[in-house]
């Protein structure tokens, strides 16, 4: 594995008009590093994420790929360079199969064209083999295999966020980026993810970037943290640190609470 | 050997040429030019579909491609009507001529569709409609200005090229184009902008990128159906390709099915029919249409098949190649 | 010099009806994120609801014994009348083919509204049902629209600056600013103005706050529609020639109107109405004039090509 780290963000500020969804953020990922990303709501993470992923170009900062700038590059270009994401509210293809949305992920890697479709050329007998038995595979590590012919929506919602990443996955980034990935599941679904986070990580090298609300999945997962809260990183560290961070604390419990503890380390609790 | 994949493409329409050649044998001349629409529409609303229904774009601009292939193959054919090559019969080499024409008019409609699509393309659903009517019209405006192509009466006096052979295998090979293209990694990223732009554009879809590309195919073939229908009345004009026109192949889309070759065909084939039968009914033509847009989007805005097609059907999923590749996987 | 005051009237003639039709098409956009292809039609019935009031009120034409007092109330009776049909008409294409897909894709209702100007198109084509006391449908040839008020030149500006007016164009420019004037009253000064930029932002969060939306959606199609019957008659008073098919052209440049100013912006809507008006005069004044109807259309391209949001709209980001 190169030494370059796959992804470096350095000072990125996103404005929206007056609004400052997001001030001087910097992020730098080593190949296979679990980061968490925490804030309460509306503190700019998913911003982050857009930034990170093309989808809005950086108002200020800058945002490089394995040592290449990307500044204002479009999603598919930035997909293609190794930086895949899922989304907080699912943008699964509906209608189309778990096979099939998991097929698409593998475009960024064909090498086929729309000549070679057209004329059934070898080429591309070859390829669409090559993608089936690459999307039955994640399909497989996801533990999706037997909802392969299914349509996505008909999916239990446990399962729709798993091919979400199944997906992500198949796009062969060196850069993962879940947004909150656990929402909507139950505490033994989340450990199951919790597990397959690692293994994935374990499995294929890649980093990992998550934003999550539950504590315990995210402290789990996490090597180390970022928080942010309007827009501004106002902690980041070792998962221990940061939880007894008194700003942190502060942002997502409110300042009242401090009080009431005399500014004291949450006895053993998690913020949540 | 590595040809026979692309010479194995080829098989349906080596199997389909003598098919059309019978019925056009066999087709009363009370009944051929209905029948020869009817393949046309075929070829326009599967066209079309690739666009509005694979890709869910809404383009409302088919008839200035029809416009543009129609005039190219028009003038293409009068001008080497009479010019012969020397080592074949006449009749082959006027086909020949005409093989080339009709490849000059998908050709010219292609380019037409890029310089449309290129801009257009990065506008949101509602503003591309109106995008590509309006291109549709310019279109229409330059050939009624324009005293080469005849302005407003147009081009008469094409040389009868078109017999059942040409147009049968021109719809085959629109629906077959069409089947590739959704079975397809290319095509399943067309669905996959349809579905969801953001998340397609997010997995490494270049969705401006295939959106031009679906409508440069997509106005290739509509040219294709402009070049073979003028040929067939043995007229060019502005009027036959108003938005009108336009209106009424996305009637057969949606009315088969956003996005099913199937319903495409069968839509193509019975509304033709249908409104041939009701030929005396002529004034009340666009109120019915009207009447039947409106009462479909009411009632089943999914239109006949929906997404579904023919080949989906169980029974011949199981003689399907693709269903076999399937099934072999683990 | 007088060629171009010329055209700086005839701009603004023609840009002030493409203005008022233009705004029922940016109302609607803006509530209903939706393009009401039936627009430029509502504007050609009301053109016809017009020619048949004025047959059944005044058996035509005015009456040239009848006082200047008498001729004008019939003429604001003939337009208030139009207006108030095409805004009956306006309410039911949104209640009974609109409103019933607001919950489906927009490609639906978009398909919808393509049907629903053929209806009337087409439906107006159809030959006569009823001779008496009205010839309706009107069947596809040319009807002239009656003569309301009696035609004059404005001898004024005929001698001074060399410049060709008629009364009816300062009539009908006249009428329509004081409609917008009075549109743009209702739609920043009024409640109902409110809730209805409140519906355009977010409906849901208007339809929590107790706002009627379907009311207020319901009341905005009635507006647009009544502001285009008075395009239609200031149109037909002034170019008398009219049949089903005469609101297509100005019904598309109108909603290019729209969009140039910012399709959702009502002020927008003003101002692309006129600049459009005044820019085809100029363009088609000065060049070749046979390409009149494509100058709509390349500004169109351009504008979506340039500037998507128009000249007053806000550029909206997907959140994502």
């Amino acid at each position: 594995m190169s030494a370059v780290n796959p992804l470096e963000v350095k000072n990125v500020t996103m404005q929206f008009g007056g609004l400052k969804a997001l001030v001087d953020f910097n992020l730098v990922m080593a190949p296979g590093e679990l980061v968490g990303l925490i804030g309460p709501n509306g503190a700019g993470k998913t911003t982050a994420f857009n930034a990170i992923t093309g989808v809005y170009a950086p108002s200020a900062g800058d945002v490089v790929l394995a040592g290449e700038r990307v500044n204002g590059q479009k999603p598919h270009q930035i997909c293609k360079k190794g930086v895949a994401r899922t989304f907080q509210n699912i943008r699964l293809f509906k209608q189309l199969t778990a096979l099939d949305n998991v097929r698409i992920a593998c475009h960024a890697n064909c090498t086929a064209g729309f000549l070679d479709a057209l004329y059934q050329t070898a080429h591309h007998e070859r390829e669409e083999e090559r993608i089936l038995a690459r999307a039955d595979e994640y399909l497989k590590v996801m533990g999706l295999a037997h909802r392969r012919n299914e349509t996505a929506r008909n999916l239990p919602y446990g399962e729709q966020r798993r091919l979400e990443i199944a997906r992500a996955l198949a796009t062969g980034p060196k850069v993962l980026c879940l947004d909150e990935p656990a929402a909507g599941m139950n505490s033994a679904e989340k450990v199951e993810l919790m597990q397959l986070i690692r293994s994935i990580r374990d499995q294929f090298g890649i980093s990992i970037l998550v934003i999550e609300h539950d504590m315990k999945l995210v402290m789990g997962v996490s090597e180390r943290l970022i928080v942010l809260d309007h827009g501004v990183t106002i902690a980041r560290g070792k998962p221990e640190e940061v939880r007894r961070d008194p700003k942190v604390i502060e942002a997502y419990l409110g300042d009242a609470y401090l009080e009431e503890k005399h500014m004291a380390v949450p006895a053993g609790g998690e913020a949540t | 050997m590595r040809a026979w994949p692309i010479v194995k493409s080829f098989l349906p329409f080596v199997i389909g040429a003598p098919i059309f050649w019978a019925l056009g044998v066999i087709t009363p001349e009370a009944f051929r030019l209905i029948l020869i629409t009817v393949f046309v529409n075929i070829v326009l609303a599967v066209s079309l579909n690739v666009v509005n229904g694979f890709t869910g774009q809404f383009s409302l601009g088919h008839a200035g491609f029809m416009a543009v292939g129609a005039y190219t193959a028009a003038k293409i054919t009068i001008a080497l009507d009479g010019v012969q090559l020397a080592f074949l019969p006449p009749a082959v080499s006027d086909q020949v001529f005409f093989a080339f024409a009709l490849a000059c008019a998908m050709v010219t409609a292609a380019l037409a569709g890029l310089l449309v699509g290129m801009p257009s393309l990065r506008l949101r659903g509602d503003y591309l409609a109106i995008v590509t009517l309006g291109f549709g019209e310019i279109i229409r405006s330059i050939i009624e200005n324009s005293k080469p192509l005849g302005q407003a009466t147009g081009l008469s006096g094409l040389p009868q090229r078109v017999n059942m052979v040409w147009v049968g295998l021109c719809a085959m090979a629109t629906i077959v184009m069409a089947r590739r293209l959704a079975t397809s990694t290319q095509g399943r990223a067309l669905f996959a902008i349809r579905e969801d732009e953001v998340a397609a554009e997010a997995m490494g879809v270049d969705t401006t990128g295939y959106k031009v590309r679906a409508f440069v195919i997509s106005a290739a073939y509509a040219g294709l159906a402009g070049a073979l229908v003028s040929n067939a009345i043995q007229l060019c004009t502005p009027r036959m390709f108003t938005f009108v026109r336009s209106i009424e192949v996305v009637v057969l889309v949606v009315l088969g099915g956003l996005g099913s070759i199937t319903g495409s065909v069968v839509a193509a084939v019975v509304l033709t029919i249908g409104l041939e039968a009701l030929r005396e009914f002529q004034s009340f033509r666009m109120v019915s249409y009207a009447i039947l847009l409106i009462a479909l989007m009411l009632t089943r805005p999914q239109g006949l098949f929906g997404t579904h097609e023919l080949w989906d059907l169980p029974f011949i999923k199981r003689f399907s190649r693709t269903a076999v590749r399937a099934k072999e996987a683990p | 010099m007088t060629e171009f005051l010329q055209h700086l009237v005839n701009g603004l003639s023609v840009g002030a009806i493409y203005a008022l039709v233009a705004l029922g098409y940016t109302m609607v956009y803006g509530v209903l994120k939706l393009i009401n292809f039936a627009h430029g039609d509502v504007y050609m019935v009301g053109a016809f609801a017009g020619y048949y009031l004025a047959t059944l009120i005044m058996g035509g034409s005015y009456d040239p014994d009848a006082t200047t007092a008498t001729i004008f109330v019939q003429a604001l009776v003939v337009t208030v009348g139009a207006m108030i049909i095409c805004g009956a008409l306006g309410y039911t294409i949104e209640r009974f083919a609109y409103r019933p897909l607001r919950h489906r894709a927009r490609l639906t209702s978009l398909i919808t509204a393509i049907g629903v100007s053929f209806l009337l198109e087409f439906g107006f084509q159809l030959k006569p049902w009823f001779k008496t006391p009205i010839e309706f449908p009107p069947g596809s040839s040319f009807r002239v629209f009656p003569s309301l008020i009696p035609r004059s030149q404005w001898e004024w500006a005929e001698n001074t600056l060399g410049v060709s007016v008629s009364n009816l164009d300062m009539y009908g420019l006249l009428m329509a600013v004081v409609l917008m004037i009075m549109l743009q009253y209702i739609v920043y000064r009024t409640k109902f103005g409110t809730a209805m930029r409140a519906v355009s932002f977010d409906w849901q969060t208007a339809s929590l706050m107790g706002i009627p939306v379907n009311r207020v959606i319901s009341w905005t199609f009635v507006l647009g529609s009544a502001l285009a019957a008075a395009a239609g008659i200031i149109q037909a008073v002034s170019r008398p020639k009219i049949d089903p098919l005469f609101g297509l052209m100005p019904g598309l440049k109108a909603f290019v109107a729209a969009v140039l100013g910012g399709i959702g912006n009502v002020p927008g809507a003003m101002v692309g109405g006129l600049v459009l008006g005044l820019a085809e005069e100029y363009v088609a004044g000065y060049t070749d004039s046979s390409y009149r109807d494509a100058i709509a259309f390349s500004v169109l391209i351009l504008v979506l090509l340039v500037r998507p949001s128009g000249l007053f709209g806000r550029v909206t980001v997907e959140k994502v």
